[in-house]
C-alpha cells in the first residue's frame, strides 16, 4: 500500500503525457523503456543501498552518505547537490501543487469558468500570472492556493505527524489507482465522442501515443527542409491528407517519419531520460536519505523494484493511456500535438472535462488527485534538506524545519513573483530540475560502480535482499549505465547550452538559459539571474554548514555517527 | 492505430502491468515483508527525536 501510494505523483499524470503527446509515437516509448532498464532501476538499486549504508553509520544526509562512501574532505561538498536538487525543486514545485488545489476547487466551487475567462489558455495565464511579474499575487490567481499548500506542507512536518497523510495517502491512494482503471474504462470505450468530427476517436488516441511510424503532412520551409503542417493519424486522415497533397500542386506532401529516424532526435532520449529520472525520483537525493533510515537486512533491491514497477503500472498503464486519448476524443489531435506538461495538464484537459458529462466533478477529482499526490511527493522532497540541516547544525527537526522552512519560502516567493512567461521557473527548472539531477545521478552511479566496486556495490545492495539483482546489471551498472547517462548529458550540454545542433550537426548561437546569464545574442534576463543567484546563495549556505559540522568531520575520517535511537 | 503500434501498446502495459503485479505477489508471499520493504515513507525516525545538540 505504502508503496503504491508513493508511487503516484504530478510526473505520472501530467508530466508524461505531456512528454508523450509532445515527443508522441512509439518511438519516444522504446527510448523510455531503454532509459528505465539502463538507468532508472539501477540508479535507484544504487541509491538505496548507498543510502542504506550510510544510515547505518549514523548518517542520513547526502553530504553525510558521500563523505563516508568517499573519506575524502571534498566529498560532503559535492553531496550539497543531493540537498539543493530537491529544496530548489520544492521552490517551484509547490507552485504548480497549488495550480492543482485552485484547479480542484474551482472546479467543485463552479469557479471554472472558461468561457468569460477567454478560453483555457487564457485562464491558465491569468491563473499562474504568466501576463506580468507580481501578477499571480492576486486573491483570484493562485497566490492563496500556494499560500494554503505551503502552510500545510510545513504545518505537517513541524508538527510531525506526516505519518499521518502519508496513512491517508496509503489508503486514498490505492483507491485513487482504483479510480482511475475505472476512468481508464471508460475512455477506453469512448468511442467516437462526436459523430460529426469522426477522426476525434479514442483509437486514434491511442494511435498517436503509440504508433512508432508518425505519418506528415508537410510543407517545404527552404534550405531542403521541411514544415509539419498536422500528424495524421488513422487511415481516413491520412487518404485526406493524402488528397490534400495531391491537390496542391507540391507545396504539400505526405512524410512518413520511421522509429530509426526519430530515435536520432536527441531531445527525444533526453526527455525520456529525464523523465525516468523525474518520475523514479532518481537523482533527486531523495532516495540516499530515505533509505538511510532502513534496517542492516531491510530489502534494498525488493524496495526499489516494487517502487519503480508501481510507478511505471502508474504512469504507463494508467497516466499515458488516460490522459492523451481523451483528450484526442474530444479534441482532436491537433489540440495535443506540441503540448507540453502544463499545456495538456491545465489547457486541454480543462477543455475535455468542459466536454464530458459530469465534467465538473471528474475534473475536481482529478485535480484533488494530483493535490494529493503532490503533497507526499513534496514532503518528500523536503527530507533531505531537513536531515541535512539536522545532521550538519546538531539541532533537532523542529529547528531544521524552521531554517528550511524559511530558505524555501525565499525560493518559492522568487518563483511566485517572477512569473511573467514563467521565468524563474523554467530557469530553474533546466538548470537545477535537469542539469543537476544529470549531474547527481552520473555522480552516484560512478560512486556505486567504481569507488565500491561491482563485486561489493552489489554484496551490499544484495544483502537482506529476497530476490538478486541479475548478474547482467553489473557490466550495465559499471560501464552501459555511466556511459549512457554521459553521453546524454554531454548532448544536452552541446544543444541546449552551446545551441549545436545535433540533427544536422551545424554550430549555433549558446540557447536562451545560457544567454539570460551571461548576454551574448540578447541583453541578460535579470530574473534568470536572480534565479541562479538564489541557487548559489542556498549552496553556498549549505557549503558552510558542511565546512563547520562536526559530523561531517567524523565521516570523512571513517568515523561512525550514532545517536541514540537510531537505526543501527 | 496501426498493427505495430498496438503491439508495441499491449508489450508496454504488459510489461508493466505483469512486473508490478510480480512485485505486488513476492512482497505479499514473503514472510516478514511489510517489515523489511519500503518505500518513501514520510514518517521518518527524526520526527520522535528531541531537539538535540550533536
Amino acid at each position: 500500500m505504502a508503496v503504491a501510494g508513493s508511487a503516484v505523483g504530478l510526473g505520472n499524470f501530467l508530466r508524461f503525457p505531456g512528454l508523450a503527446a509532445q515527443y508522441g509515437g512509439g518511438a519516444f516509448m522504446i527510448a523510455y523503456a531503454i532509459s528505465f532498464l539502463i538507468i532508472g532501476l539501477p540508479i535507484g538499486w544504487a541509491e538505496w543501498a548507498m543510502g542504506r549504508h550510510a544510515g547505518l553509520r549514523g548518517y542520513n544526509s547526502c553530504p553525510g552518505a558521500f563523505a563516508t562512501i568517499l573519506q575524502r574532505p571534498w566529498a560532503k561538498y559535492v553531496g550539497i547537490i543531493g540537498v539543493i536538487v530537491p529544496v530548489i525543486i520544492y521552490t517551484y514545485y509547490v507552485y504548480i501543487e497549488s495550480w492543482c488545489l485552485g484547479y480542484a476547487v474551482k472546479y467543485w466551487t463552479g469557479g471554472m469558468d472558461l468561457a468569460s475567462s477567454g478560453g483555457a489558455g487564457a485562464f491558465f495565464e491569468k491563473f499562474t500570472g504568466q501576463g506580468g511579474d507580481g501578477a499571480a499575487l492576486t486573491s483570484s490567481a493562485a497566490f492563496p492556493w500556494l499560500v494554503a499548500v505551503f502552510a500545510f506542507n510545513f504545518w505537517l512536518i513541524y508538527r510531525g505527524i506526516s505519518a499521518g497523510i502519508e496513512k491517508m495517502c496509503n489508503l486514498g491512494m490505492p483507491l485513487l489507482i482504483l479510480l482511475a482503471l475505472l476512468v481508464l474504462a471508460r475512455v477506453l470505450t469512448l468511442g467516437t465522442p462526436d459523430t460529426a468530427r469522426p477522426h476525434d476517436n479514442v483509437m486514434n488516441g491511442l494511435g498517436y501515443l503509440w504508433n512508432p511510424t508518425k505519418v506528415m503532412l508537410v510543407k517545404d520551409a527552404g534550405e531542403g527542409k521541411t514544415e509539419v503542417v498536422r500528424e495524421l493519424v488513422g487511415n481516413a486522415a491520412v487518404e485526406e491528407g493524402t488528397a490534400e497533397a495531391a491537390k496542391s500542386g507540391g507545396a504539400l506532401k505526405v512524410e512518413q517519419r520511421g522509429v530509426m529516424t526519430q530515435l536520432r532526435n536527441p531531445r527525444l532520449w533526453l526527455a525520456a531520460a529525464a523523465q525516468i529520472f523525474f518520475s523514479l525520483s532518481v537523482g533527486f537525493g531523495v532516495i540516499v536519505v530515505y533509505a538511510s533510515y532502513m534496517k542492516k537486512d531491510d530489502d534494498v533491491v525488493l524496495s526499489g523494484l516494487t517502487a519503480s514497477s508501481a510507478n511505471e503500472f502508474c504512469e504507463v498503464g494508467l497516466g499515458g493511456l488516460i490522459t492523451v486519448p481523451a483528450a484526442v476524443a474530444f479534441l482532436g489531435v491537433a489540440s495535443v500535438a506540441g503540448q507540453g506538461t502544463f499545456g495538456l495538464g491545465f489547457v486541454v484537459l480543462p477543455q475535455v472535462f468542459e466536454k464530458m458529462p459530469l465534467g465538473a466533478f471528474f475534473g475536481g477529482a482529478f485535480f484533488l488527485m494530483l493535490a494529493l499526490a503532490a503533497v507526499t511527493s513534496s514532503i518528500s522532497m523536503l527530507q533531505p534538506g531537513i536531515a541535512f540541516v539536522e545532521e550538519a547544525m546538531g539541532v533537532g527537526r523542529k529547528t531544521s524545519v524552521a531554517i528550511l522552512g524559511f530558505i524555501t519560502a525565499c525560493g518559492t516567493g522568487l518563483v511566485m513573483y517572477f512569473t511573467k512567461g514563467l521565468k524563474a521557473l523554467d530557469t530553474l527548472d533546466f538548470w537545477v530540475g535537469t542539469m543537476l539531477i544529470f549531474i547527481l545521478a552520473t555522480i552516484q552511479i560512478i560512486m556505486f560502480g567504481w569507488k565500491w566496486g561491482i563485486a561489493k556495490g552489489m554484496a551490499e545492495a544484495n544483502r537482506g535482499a529476497t530476490i538478486q539483482i541479475p548478474a547482467i546489471f553489473g557490466p550495465i551498472m559499471k560501464w552501459l549505465c555511466p556511459m549512457f547517462l554521459l553521453t546524454i548529458f554531454a548532448m544536452t550540454v552541446l544543444q541546449d547550452v552551446f545551441g549545436f545542433s545535433l540533427t544536422d550537426f551545424t554550430p549555433g548561437n549558446p540557447s536562451g538559459y545560457v544567454t539570460d546569464l551571461l548576454g551574448g545574442a540578447k541583453e541578460p534576463n535579470h530574473i534568470a539571474r536572480i534565479s541562479i543567484a538564489f541557487v548559489l546563495l542556498v549552496a553556498g549556505l549549505f557549503a558552510l554548514l558542511c565546512a563547520r559540522s562536526p559530523a561531517l568531520a567524523r565521516a570523512e575520517k571513517g568515523l561512525d555517527n550514532h545517536k541514540p535511537g537510531s537505526n543501527s | 492505430m496501426t498493427t505495430a503500434g498496438t503491439l508495441i501498446m499491449l508489450f508496454s502495459v504488459g510489461t508493466v502491468t505483469i512486473l508490478f503485479g510480480w512485485c505486488i505477489r513476492k512482497v505479499m508471499t514473503t514472510p516478514a515483508a511489510s517489515e523489511h520493504v519500503h518505500a518513501v515513507e514520510l514518517d521518518t525516525p527524526d520526527m520522535h527525536q528531541e531537539d538535540i545538540k550533536a
